[in-house]
C-alpha cells in the first residue's frame, strides 16, 4: 500500500474515533449534571474545567473562552471549528482524509462518513445541539459506530485494514486515559460532588463514557476509583481498557511487519511490546505508587511515541534513494525527510 | 409533463418539428406522461441526493463556509437510436485511427508535412508540439489512448464532432454516476426499453492500460496519477481508480531511480510500468517542463524515453487538441486512411490563411472565435451575443497573432426536453462519448451529455452555468 495512504487511513480512523469518545464524554457529563441542579457558576466550572484540562487543550481554550461554564466548554468541544479537537473539526478531517482515499473505501464506508458529515454541517445539526443535544450526540455516536461496523464487515483484511486498526486503538487507548485523568482535576473537599456519595457518581460517569458500566457490574465489583481505574486500565478483554488496545496494536504492528510474537522489528513494536508487558504482567499498586495522572501521562507519552514511530518507519521514506531496496524490510530513515508527509493533530501527553 | 412544449426551430431529440414524439423516443416519453408531477420531483430530489452522498461534488470557491455543490443534472435522458450510436461509433473510430496515425508521423518521418497536406509552420509553431520528443516511440505506437471528442447536432440533426479532447479529457465518472443516479431514481424507466448498459468502461480502460505496458513477463503495475485531493476532478480520479483497481498516486508517491518509476509504499519501492496520467505535460516532470511544478516526478521523462514507462496519454497528444489542427483531421483521415470522413467537422475558417482572414474579418458578427489552445469555453468569442467592444478586441487578437484564432459560423445545437422550474423545456445540449483506444477502439454505447441550462444558451461547460443528463443508446 502507498504510505501516503496509509498515513490517510490511520488518520481518518482516529478521527472517528475521537469524535465518538468526545460524543460520549460530553453527553454522559451532561447528564450527571442533571442530578446538581443546584450549582452556581464557579461550582460548574470546577465540574467542566477538569475535562479540558484532560484533554490538553486547555490553552486553546483560555484563547478564547473567558469563562469554564458548561455552555463554553461543550461548545468548545462540539461545534466551534477553531478547535482542531472539536467534534465538529474531527468529522470534518476524517471526511477530509476519506476523500482523498476514496478508491480505498467500500462505497458503504465513504456514505457513511460523508453522510456524517453533512449532518454535522446541517441546520438540523445546530438546532439539535439547541433542543435536544442527548439526541445530537447519540447521532455522532451512532454515526461512528456504524462507520466501525461497515468498515469490520466490507474491509479485506489487508494492510488497509491494519492501517486503520491501528488508528482506532491507538486513540481508543488516548481517550481512555484521558477520560480516567479527569478525576486528577476532580475539585477537592466539599464542592458539592461529594453530595451524594463521594466520587461514585463521577467514577460511574467516566465508566458510562467508556461505555463500560455493562461490563463492569458484570464483574460485581463495587464502582469506586480504584476498582474502576483498574478495570480501565488492565482489563484483559474489555474493548475500551488500555490493555485490550495495547495488545490489538501489538498484534497489528506484527501483522504488518510480519515479524514473529515476543520479537521486535521495529521501535514502534518495542515500544509497544514494553507497554504491554507492564500492563500484563504489572500490579495496579504501581499506578498508585507514583500516582493515577503521572502513570496516564506516561501512558499517553508512549502512545504518542509510538504513532511517530509508526509513521517514521511506514510513511517516511527518503527524499532521494540511491539503492532500490530488495527485501521487503522498509528502511527506517533520518529526519530530513519529514517535510513530506504532515504530522496530524496528536494531542498533547 | 411535456405539456406546452415548444420545439422553437431547433432540432428537438425528443420531438419532430410538427410535434410528434419521435419513434425511438416514444416509450419513453410514455413513461414520463405517467408520472405525476410530485412524484417527479421528489424522485429528481432523490437522484440529488445520490449526488451529494457520494461526494459528486466540487467546492464554492471564496465561500468559506466551504460549501458543496453538485453539478445540476437533469433526470430526462437523451436517447440515441441504434443506427445513429453505429454512425458515431464507426465516424469516431475513423477519427482516432487517423489522429494516431498522424501523431506518429509527426513525432517520427513527418511524410504529412513533406507531401504540403498541413503546412509546416501550423505544427512547428505550436506551442503544444514538443520537439524534444520527435523520434521517440510510444508504446505499441499508440498516442492518445483516451479520447473525448465533443459531438454537437445542426438544425438537420447532422452530427459534427466540434473538437478533439486528446489531453487528459474529463467526465467519464459522471458518464456512469448519472446512469447509477438515474436508476435509483426513476428504476421504472428502465423497464424493457433497451438500453445499453455503459458499465464496461472501467474494465476497457484498465486492460488498455495494461495492453501498453512495456513490462514483457509478470503482471504490470498501473498507476493513476492525479494532481491531488485539491482538483476539481479528484472525485474523479479517485472513481475510476477505484473502478479499475489500480493506486491512485499523487507525484509526490513516485520516485524515479536508474530511469525506472517506483511508488512508495509500506513495503518499500514498487515499480510502476504505466502511468494513466491526469496531469497536463506541463506538469508532469519539472526536470524537463515546468521548474515550478509541485505535482510532477522528477525525471519521470528519462524513464519514459528509455521506454521503461508507459504513459496515457503520450507526451505530446496535445498539438491534436489544437484548434487550428483541428480544421485539419479531415485531411488527416483522407491522407492516412484513403476514407472520406464520417462525421463531418464543424465549417471552420482559418484567420492566417489570406482568404478566410478577409471572411472573418467581414463576418465576425456572426461568428464564433476560439482560441487555439483554450478549452473550457475560455477565450472565446460568440459573435452574435458579444458587444461592439468585445468583437473590436477579438479583431485585434486575430489580427495580432492569426494562428492562434479560429473562427466557425454558429451552429445552435440540439435541443432536448430538460426540466426547468416546473415545466419541460427545450435546452441545447452536446455529447462526449470516450474512446478507448488500445488493442482495439472501445467506445462505451453512451457518452456524457451535458445541457446549457440557461434557456437559449449555447454554452454547456460546467463551470458557465451547464449540467448534464443520463446518455442511453438503444440496442
Amino acid at each position: 500500500m502507498l504510505s501516503r495512504v496509509a498515513n490517510t487511513l490511520y488518520w481518518m480512523m482516529r478521527y472517528v474515533e475521537r469524535a465518538d469518545n468526545l460524543a460520549r464524554l460530553i453527553d454522559v457529563n451532561e447528564q450527571l449534571l442533571l442530578d446538581f441542579e443546584s450549582l452556581d457558576s464557579q461550582r460548574l466550572s470546577g465540574f467542566w474545567l477538569p475535562i479540558i484540562l484532560s484533554t490538553g487543550d486547555e490553552s486553546a481554550f483560555s484563547e478564547l473562552y473567558d469563562e469554564a461554564s458548561s455552555d463554553n466548554v461543550i461548545s468548545f468541544l462540539t461545534e466551534d471549528t477553531r478547535n482542531p479537537n472539536s467534534i465538529f473539526s474531527c468529522i470534518s478531517l476524517a471526511r477530509e482524509n476519506a476523500r482523498t482515499i476514496r478508491d480505498q473505501l467500500s462505497d458503504e464506508l465513504w456514505e457513511e462518513i460523508n453522510a456524517l458529515y453533512l449532518f454535522a454541517k446541517s441546520d438540523e445539526a445546530l438546532k439539535l445541539l439547541e433542543d435536544d443535544p442527548p439526541q445530537f450526540y447519540d447521532i455522532v455516536r451512532r454515526s461512528s459506530m456504524t462507520v466501525l461496523g461497515i468498515s469490520a464487515s466490507t474491509t479485506a483484511r489487508d494492510a488497509v485494514w491494519d492501517f486503520k486498526t491501528l488508528g482506532r486503538y491507538i486513540e481508543r487507548a488516548d481517550k481512555t486515559t484521558r477520560f480516567l485523568d479527569i478525576s486528577t482535576y476532580f475539585p477537592k473537599g466539599a464542592t458539592g460532588i461529594d453530595l451524594s456519595s463521594p466520587g461514585v457518581l463521577h467514577w460511574s460517569a467516566i465508566l458510562s463514557s467508556c461505555g463500560a458500566m455493562g461490563a463492569f457490574r458484570a464483574t460485581g465489583l463495587e464502582i469506586n476509583a480504584r476498582t474502576v481505574m483498574e478495570f480501565l486500565i488492565y482489563s484483559p478483554d474489555f474493548p475500551r481498557s488500555v490493555r485490550y488496545c495495547i495488545s490489538k496494536i501489538n498484534a497489528t504492528l506484527h501483522r504488518i511487519s510480519g515479524a514473529s510474537h515476543g520479537t521486535f522489528s521495529t521501535e514502534a513494536e518495542r515500544e509497544t511490546g514494553k507497554m504491554l508487558a507492564s500492563l500484563s504482567f504489572g500490579d495496579p499498586a504501581d499506578v498508585l505508587e507514583i500516582g493515577l495522572h503521572n502513570f496516564l501521562d506516561e501512558i499517553q507519552a508512549t502512545l504518542n511515541k509510538i504513532a511517530e514511530e509508526v509513521f517514521a518507519t511506514y510513511v517516511l521514506l527518503p527524499e532521494s534513494i540511491d539503492e532500490i531496496p530488495e527485501s521487503n524490510a522498509p528502511s527506517k530513515v533520518s529526519s530530513q525527510a519529514r517535510t513530506k508527509q504532515p504530522l496530524q493533530q496528536q494531542q498533547k501527553a | 409533463m411535456f405539456k406546452g412544449y415548444a420545439a422553437d426551430k431547433f432540432y428537438d431529440e425528443m420531438f419532430s418539428p410538427d410535434g410528434k414524439v419521435r419513434p425511438h423516443c416514444e416509450p419513453l416519453h410514455e413513461k414520463f406522461q405517467q408520472i405525476e408531477n410530485d412524484d417527479f420531483l421528489s424522485r429528481k430530489a432523490t437522484s440529488e441526493l445520490y449526488f451529494m452522498r457520494q461526494g459528486i461534488t466540487f467546492n464554492v470557491y471564496h465561500d468559506n463556509q466551504g460549501s458543496e455543490r453538485i453539478f445540476p443534472f437533469d433526470p430526462v435522458p437523451r436517447v440515441i437510436p441504434a443506427d445513429e450510436w453505429e454512425l458515431i461509433e464507426a465516424g469516431l473510430t475513423q477519427r482516432i485511427t487517423a489522429l494516431n496515425l498522424f501523431l506518429n508521423d509527426i513525432y517520427h518521418d513527418q511524410e504529412i508535412l513533406k507531401d504540403g497536406v498541413i503546412p509546416r509552420f501550423y505544427i512547428e509553431d505550436a506551442k503544444s508540439f514538443r520537439k524534444e520528443f520527435r523520434g521517440v516511440d510510444v508504446p505499441k505506437d499508440i498516442y492518445i489512448q483516451i479520447c473525448g471528442s465533443d459531438l454537437i447536432r445542426g438544425g438537420d440533426g447532422t452530427y459534427y464532432v466540434l473538437e478533439d479532447n486528446a489531453r487528459c479529457p474529463s467526465g467519464a465518472s459522471y458518464l456512469l454516476e448519472n446512469r447509477n443516479a438515474l436508476k435509483r431514481a426513476f428504476p421504472a424507466l428502465f423497464d424493457s426499453l433497451g438500453v445499453r448498459p455503459v458499465d464496461s468502461y472501467p474494465r476497457d480502460l484498465v486492460n488498455m492500460l495494461n495492453y501498453i505496458s512495456p513490462r514483457r513477463e509478470g503482471e504490470s503495475v498501473c498507476v493513476l496519477l492525479t494532481p491531488g485531493c485539491f482538483n476539481s476532478a479528484y472525485f474523479e480520479h479517485c472513481y475510476l481508480a477505484r473502478q479499475m483497481g489500480i493506486e491512485i498516486v499523487e507525484g509526490r508517491d513516485l520516485v524515479v531511480v536508474d530511469k525506472f518509476v517506483y511508488m512508495r509504499t509500506t513495503k518499500g519501492l514498487v515499480r510502476v510500468d504505466v502511468i494513466y496520467r491526469r496531469i497536463d505535460d506541463d506538469f508532469i516532470d519539472p526536470v524537463v517542463f515546468r521548474k515550478d511544478s509541485v505535482l510532477g516526478v522528477p525525471g519521470l521523462m528519462n524513464a519514459y524515453m528509455a521506454g521503461n514507462v508507459a504513459l496515457a496519454n503520450a507526451v505530446g497528444t496535445g498539438i491534436a487538441d489544437d484548434k487550428v489542427i483541428y480544421y485539419f483531421v479531415p485531411k488527416m483521415i483522407e491522407y492516412y486512411l484513403g476514407e472520406k470522413p464520417i462525421l463531418p467537422n464543424v465549417p471552420t475558417f482559418l484567420p492566417s490563411e489570406e482568404k478566410d482572414m478577409e471572411y472573418v474579418m467581414k463576418n465576425l458578427p456572426e461568428l464564433v472565435v476560439k482560441a487555439a489552445n483554450e478549452s473550457g469555453g475560455y477565450g472565446m468569442l460568440m459573435g452574435p451575443t458579444a458587444s461592439k467592444e468585445e468583437i473590436e478586441t477579438f479583431r485585434g487578437l486575430i489580427k495580432a497573432d492569426p494562428r492562434n484564432y479560429i473562427a466557425q459560423p454558429v451552429i445552435s445545437l440540439s435541443t432536448s426536453p430538460t426540466w426547468c422550474d416546473g415545466a419541460m423545456e427545450g435546452r441545447h445540449i452536446d455529447l462526449r462519448p470516450y474512446i478507448i483506444n488500445g488493442e482495439t477502439v472501445k467506445i462505451v454505447p453512451g457518452g456524457l451529455t451535458r445541457v446549457a441550462l440557461k434557456r437559449g444558451s449555447l454554452v454547456v461547460n460546467s463551470s458557465q452555468g451547464g449540467g448534464s443528463k443520463d446518455t442511453w443508446v438503444l440496442k
